[in-house]
């Protein structure tokens, strides 16, 4: 049996296809995201460090905040053990935004931008994602730098 | 083309498949690295099996005492204030015994107590009925100490749960909540909500969280009490043990935790558990 009109299906497909991929297959390559190794090592020496490593928080950040909400809202647990051991309490307002902060004094002691470059927006903005976290959550006050 | 349509459908079957288990498999693996790490209770926390509160009316003098318990609860919990009935947001608030208590007023009943004005507040029942009705879960006891809590992420503000709760505690907020908070007012650490959602006391479960007593509780200056109604020796338990209290519409079955002491008088002399 035969597929009736199955060429223009066919044909149909994957030009839809080729349109649907496109934003991607046009980006290939060209991420620009810098991975700084040897400044994240500096950083761990000086103590700044985030609650998970890099490598794991720049894709899964959404992800542990939404095991914290549940934590903290369903269980009453604040407490988090990270992977190293540390604790810290589960909290975006008192506990990310210490050091995710455009007021963020010790990176601003050396570099003039740095802070306001690793705020939230420094990343949503270029990656195009509007979380509504500061509906409800209160954001801390930010200068103009 | 010598594909058939069985073929087709086959192929473009299977490859949903493989598509959504590949999601699947990749979203557990990261689930995985996440469930690894782990979560405790803050040290300070209080603990208890099932929270409640006595509340003594006869304790209760004046207005203004009654204004500084709503206040400080309003204060630290960022609840607006728009002036309006129409478009209120409580989480404590104050009615006449007749309102409180339907049913139990008659007619030869002491001035005193048919004009005072009662402290109401979520009664965090055994039996929510508020829990029951809540088609996204966001309104849910929590197993641990009992509190009727809300995940305000959830809520899609289809207020079944205002319809279902028989004492009025939920309040809807209409219009953005920060428009009915002065700027200089806001507590920096707690969140303010967002219009659309529903909204209720949650026994400072911050403050339990922090080892503190409920904020109203600390302001009534021992008018109220707060405790675990699971443990025989707390106070709460002595105080309900050796005074007659009341509860809000027992007779609906959510079983209220909050109790209410009238005509009290002098519970100080807690008789002590042998
Ligand atoms: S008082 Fe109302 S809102 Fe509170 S737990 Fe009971 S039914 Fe739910
Ligand atoms: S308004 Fe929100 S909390 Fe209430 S029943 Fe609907 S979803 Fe649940
Ligand atoms: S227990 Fe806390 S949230 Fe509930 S009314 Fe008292 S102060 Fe407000």
């Amino acid at each position: 049996m035969k597929i009736y009109g199955g060429g223009k299906i066919f044909v149909g497909l994957i030009i839809f296809i080729g349109l649907a991929t496109s934003p991607f297959l046009f980006n290939i390559g060209k991420s620009s995201i810098v991975r700084d190794t040897k400044a994240a090592e500096i950083m761990q020496s000086m103590g700044l460090q985030c609650v998970e490593k890099k490598a794991f928080m720049l894709p899964n950040h959404m992800r542990l905040l939404d095991k914290w909400r549940d934590s903290v809202v369903r269980k009453g647990n604040r407490l988090y053990k990270a992977s190293d051991g540390k604790e810290y309490e589960m909290s975006l307002q008192n506990t990310c935004l210490n050091c995710h902060s455009e007021k963020n004094e010790t990176c601003n002691a050396c570099h003039s931008n740095m802070a306001r470059k690793h705020t939230c927006n420094g990343c949503h903005n270029y990656m195009a994602v509007n979380p509504y976290c500061w509906d409800c959550h209160i954001k801390p006050k930010e200068t103009k730098s | 083309m010598s594909m058939n349509r069985r073929d087709f459908l086959k192929i473009a079957g299977i490859s949903t498949i493989a598509g959504i288990g590949g999601t699947a498999i990749v979203g557990g693996l990261q689930k995985g690295v996440i469930e690894a790490a782990q979560t405790a209770p803050d040290t300070d926390t209080l603990t208890g099996k099932k929270w409640g509160m006595a509340i003594d009316m006869d304790k209760i003098k004046s207005e203004e005492t009654l204004k500084r318990v709503t206040e400080a609860c309003h204060r630290i919990h960022n609840v607006p204030d728009f002036s309006n009935t129409k478009d209120e947001v409580k989480w404590i608030w104050t009615e006449t015994f007749e309102h409180s208590f339907p049913g139990q007023e008659h007619q030869f009943m002491p001035d005193a107590i048919k004009h005072k004005p009662f402290l109401l507040l979520c009664n965090h029942c055994d039996k929510p009925a508020c829990v029951r009705v809540c088609p996204t879960k966001a309104t849910f006891k929590r197993k641990d100490d009992g509190i009727v809590m809300q995940d305000m992420h959830r809520c899609i503000g289809c207020r079944f749960c205002m319809a279902a709760c028989p004492f009025g505690a939920r309040s809807f907020n209409y219009r953005d909540p920060r428009t009915g908070l002065k700027p200089e007012e806001i507590n920096l650490d707690y969140p303010t909500r967002t219009k659309g959602v529903v909204e209720k006391c949650t026994f400072c479960r911050e403050r339990l969280a922090k080892g503190l007593q409920p904020a109203c509780v600390e302001a009534s200056n021992g008018a109220l009490v707060f405790g675990d109604l699971n443990d025989p020796t707390s106070e709460i338990r002595r105080i309900l043990a050796s005074k007659y209290t009341i509860r809000r519409k027992p007779e609906l079955g959510t079983e209220p935790n909050i109790y209410y002491i009238i005509g009290g008088s002098d519970y100080a002399v807690v008789p002590e558990i042998k």
